[in-house]
């Protein structure tokens, strides 16, 4: 049950979206009738899935958008633009709905009530949804009763069945006579009187006649014509209701009459109709022995039958006949074979073959992948491991290994690529909800705002997409909020009065990136320095670039909004976004003009298994630096570095001093400062955008690494993000560039200095 | 022997549901996601009876049905329609359009089985 649960809320999000994305087609003015469709499929199959799941709200609320979608669908409702914008106010309703529904919390009554009441409006019927908040809209008001799916009741369907059994000898049994007249359409509805009778003598103790004096002769008789009727008399404990209710399906499909009482000549005397059908029987069950090529035998008396029953193209009611007698001799056993339409062989054998697969996905466990995506990690180590070796060994490049083992490099890359492929998705996951985002955004600020989104395919990483949500959210919001301007301001401006905000993805050399543009105001320089000033964030009369001020944004507890709004509000700032982007192994940049708006730039790698490290040697240890950290590396003059105060040491680098962090001492590895001449300097950028070098002994160079969590398979180590497996075996530790910058500036506390000096 | 029912549902939801309820009840189940796909599992497979949703994309409840009561395989094949009302309309289309019978959702497992018994021999 759980796991239905958990498929059926998969499928609300997916229909969420379809949902969402076709009415943003309609509302771009779309007339394509198979987007209304599925628009409408969307809402039904939602409704459908959570009647089963007695999801009442749900069903409700999705019941009354249907009702509005499929007027629409019919052509009665337009979709004018009022209308659009009710339907996606109601989708994100709808969503709401799905979310509460599956992970409880409340639902915002009144907004509900809202939506339905302006669906309600739009279709013109008051379905219910009118009524007042505490009136509770009962389910008979849409002809629709919800029935929980509760699956361990199947051995209920054994009582069920001895139910109707039991009936028989009930003393109170009503009798009915039931005539029954297959028309033509019956059978070709692939109806079966057979079927029904048997369904009636479930009921009670059943007398059945057969009529078969309609049948013509072999040169008259159609082969998809009925011929055959039945009386039924019934004693039964059951209503007539319940009688009626197993001709449901052919109401219209045949000739039906239903009396209470016994009209026919009695059912203590079944007029001796057996003998009849033994006899109707007897005779045809000798034509199919005997001279089944034959189309009448000159042997039998009565010759109407006789041609029926010799045809060679045995028709329903002719077949229908045999079985009727059968029903009564031995109502448990299977319908003869002859009743089976098509040929029982071929079902036999398409039975025993496996299902046909008609889906080109499939759905796969994410563990699994997971697991060979490990497997693919140490694959790769291992060979690394093995060039290593073979290098080792000193056997010639040309040799025979060295070829094999090139192959086998370039395999093993193959199928790294292949299982990364696998994890990777779309970040239409992530885009698809950034409409809604916008239009609320929008709704309240009171701005205009249009979203494009470009490069919805772009692939990336699963756990990527999954932690970029937040992030986006938050710079799409800054966007509309910070970054596009009011209507009337920018209407003054010269510009559209609907600000542009455009989401988009690309890959760049490996990596995605992920733009995130308005057409607003541009950063507002002037601004940003006062509030950088005013917070102490750098000095009254530092000297910036327009790039640096722009980048001060991205400094922890700097927010540009002066009162606190909503919106972007939240305590949250962007250095939070540019952290959460780092962690994931990306960058952000920043670019503006004023008056013409700002981008924000989004660069990730595509995977968070691999990632490009410098493997660097510090005091004798092999270390990691990843490259998405590194800005530049250098090879410092002596003249370069300055001692500024204790064992604090400083870099000048093109007029700038940064603080030179000893990875060496701050890891523990050595008491005593290295000599920054022998070194190598590798410039890094942190958190909130500064700069600092980092100063190792030497670098070996630069490769795709593996990553091995620590936390997983040791503990977490302070300055340490995780660890690797190198070519030659041995384990290397990837250094966390944040962490160790952060160290080094509450142990040594240069910063400040630091940037004093800069300015 | 065992009958084999062939699903036709463009509802993940609705075809595993269905899945369940019939593999429960000793059923073969065949599953297709909208009406082409149905025709695409009847080349080669036979089913004893086909359950249907009506409301699927490239090809409808009423289309498919119409195509299987064309196909001379095929066409004795009862066939129950998935109605998410009783919505008498739909089931009057349904019917001319060849549906034996349908299965009004939600469905309880039982019913569903009863359904299948009320048209199948």
């Amino acid at each position: 049950m759980d796991s239905l649960r958990q498929i059926f809320f998969q499928e609300c999000e997916e229909q969420l979206a379809e949902l969402e994305s076709g009415l943003l087609e309609i509302e771009g003015g779309s007339e394509d009738p198979e987007i209304v469709n599925a628009v409408f499929r969307a809402v039904h199959s939602i409704k459908g899935g959570a009647g089963a799941f007695a999801l009442e709200d749900l069903v409700r609320f999705a019941h009354v958008f249907e009702t509005v979608l499929d007027e629409v669908r019919k052509g009665r409702l337009s979709t004018a633009s009022p209308v659009t914008e009710t339907l996606l106010r109601a989708a994100d309703v709808l969503a709401d709905l799905v979310r509460v529904a599956r992970d409880g919390g409340n639902v915002n009554e009144e907004r509900i009530h809202t939506a339905a009441d302006e669906l309600a409006a739009l279709s013109g019927a008051p379905i219910g949804a009118n009524a007042e908040p505490e009136e509770e809209v009962s389910f008979e008001d849409f002809g629709f009763t919800p029935v929980a799916m509760d699956f361990p009741v199947f051995d209920d369907i054994a009582v069920v069945d001895t139910a109707s059994v039991e009936a028989e000898a009930e003393p109170d049994a009503t009798t009915y006579t039931i005539t029954f007249r297959p028309h033509p359409s019956l059978y070709t509805n692939a109806n079966e009187p057979v079927v029904l009778l048997r369904e009636l003598s479930r009921l009670g103790d059943a007398q059945i006649v057969c009529d078969t004096s309609t049948i013509p002769t072999l040169e008259e008789l159609e082969a998809e014509g009925s011929y055959l009727a039945w009386t039924i008399t019934l004693a039964t404990t059951h209503e007539e209701d319940d009688v009626r209710a197993i001709f449901e399906f052919v109401d219209g499909d045949c000739d039906l009459e239903i009396t209470t009482g016994d009209l026919a000549s009695g059912n203590d005397e079944p007029v001796g109709v057996d003998d009849d059908i033994a006899a109707l029987l007897a005779r045809v069950r000798g034509e199919f022995t005997d001279t089944a090529t034959e189309s009448a035998s000159p042997a039998v008396s009565d010759t109407d039958i006789a041609h029926a029953g010799g045809s060679a193209s045995v028709d329903n009611a002719a077949v229908a006949a045999i079985v009727v007698a059968n029903i009564e001799a031995e109502a448990a056993k299977p319908t003869p074979e002859a009743a089976k339409a098509p040929a029982p062989a071929k079902a036999e054998k398409a039975a025993g073959s496996d299902a046909p697969s008609t889906n080109q996905t499939i759905r796969v466990d994410l563990d699994r992948v997971d697991r060979l995506m490990n497997l693919v990690g140490e694959l790769v180590i291992n060979q690394a491991m093995l060039s290593q070796r073979l290098t080792d060994a000193g056997l010639a490049r040309d040799s025979e290994f060295a070829t094999g083992l090139d192959e086998f490099e370039q395999l093993t890359h193959d199928i790294q690529e292949g299982v990364m492929a696998i994890r990777a998705q779309p970040v239409k996951s992530v885009f698809q909800r950034m409409p809604r985002l916008v239009r609320e955004v929008a709704a309240i600020t009171g701005k205009k705002v249009r979203l494009v989104t470009e490069g919805e395919d772009t692939e990336v990483d699963k756990t990527v997409i999954e932690r970029l949500a937040d992030p986006l959210t938050h710079m799409i919001r800054n966007a509309i909020d910070h970054g596009l301007e009011t209507p009337d301001k920018r209407l003054a401006a010269g510009k559209r009065e609907e600000g542009l905000v455009r989401l988009s993805a690309s890959h760049r050399s490996g990596r995605i990136v992920i733009d995130i543009a308005d057409d607003g105001a541009g950063i507002n320089r002037q601004r940003v320095r006062a509030i950088a000033e005013e917070k102490g964030l750098i000095q009254p009369n530092a000297q910036l670039t327009d790039e640096e001020v722009d980048n001060l944004i991205f400094l922890p507890g700097f927010s540009t909004a002066s009162t606190v709004s909503d919106i972007s509000g939240r305590g949250v700032g962007m250095d939070v976004v540019k952290k959460s982007i780092q962690a994931l192994g990306g960058r952000v940049s920043i670019t503006s003009r004023p008056g013409e708006g700002s981008t924000f730039t989004l660069s990730l790698p595509l995977t968070l298994a691999v990632l490009y490290g410098m493997v660097v040697t510090v005091a004798e240890q092999t270390l990691v630096v990843p490259l998405t950290s590194i800005v530049e590396t250098l090879k410092p003059k002596a003249g370069d570095i300055h001692g500024f105060g204790g064992d604090s040491r400083v870099i000048s680098m093109r007029n700038n001093f940064l603080p030179l962090i000893d990875v060496g001492r701050e890891l523990g590895y050595r008491s005593q400062p290295a000599d920054p001449g022998a070194g190598v300097a590798l410039l890094v950028e942190s958190d909130g955008g500064a700069h600092s070098a980092l100063m190792v002994d030497a670098i070996q160079g630069q490769r795709q690494i593996v990553i091995k969590s620590l936390e997983e398979n040791y503990g977490r180590v302070p300055g340490v993000a995780a660890a690797t497996i190198l070519g030659d075996g041995r384990v290397a530790l990837i250094l966390d560039v944040d962490a160790i910058v952060a160290a080094s500036r509450s142990g040594a506390s240069t910063s400040e200095t630091a940037f004093a000096l800069a300015g | 022997m065992t009958k084999t029912i062939l699903t036709v549902d463009d509802s993940r939801t609705m075809r595993e549901m269905l899945l369940l309820a019939l593999q429960e009840a000793g059923f073969n189940v065949l599953q297709a996601e909208d009406g082409m796909m149905g025709l695409e599992v009847l080349k080669d497979r036979q089913a004893d009876v086909i359950i249907t949703d009506i409301n699927m994309p490239r090809l409808d409840g009423f289309g498919f049905i119409e195509h299987v009561r064309r196909d001379s395989t095929h066409r004795a094949v009862p066939i129950l329609v998935l109605t998410t009302e009783s919505d008498a309309e739909k089931k009057s289309r349904a019917r001319s359009a060849g549906a034996t019978g349908w299965i009004v959702k939600p469905f309880h497992p039982i019913k569903l089985v009863d359904a299948i018994r009320r048209v199948s021999a």
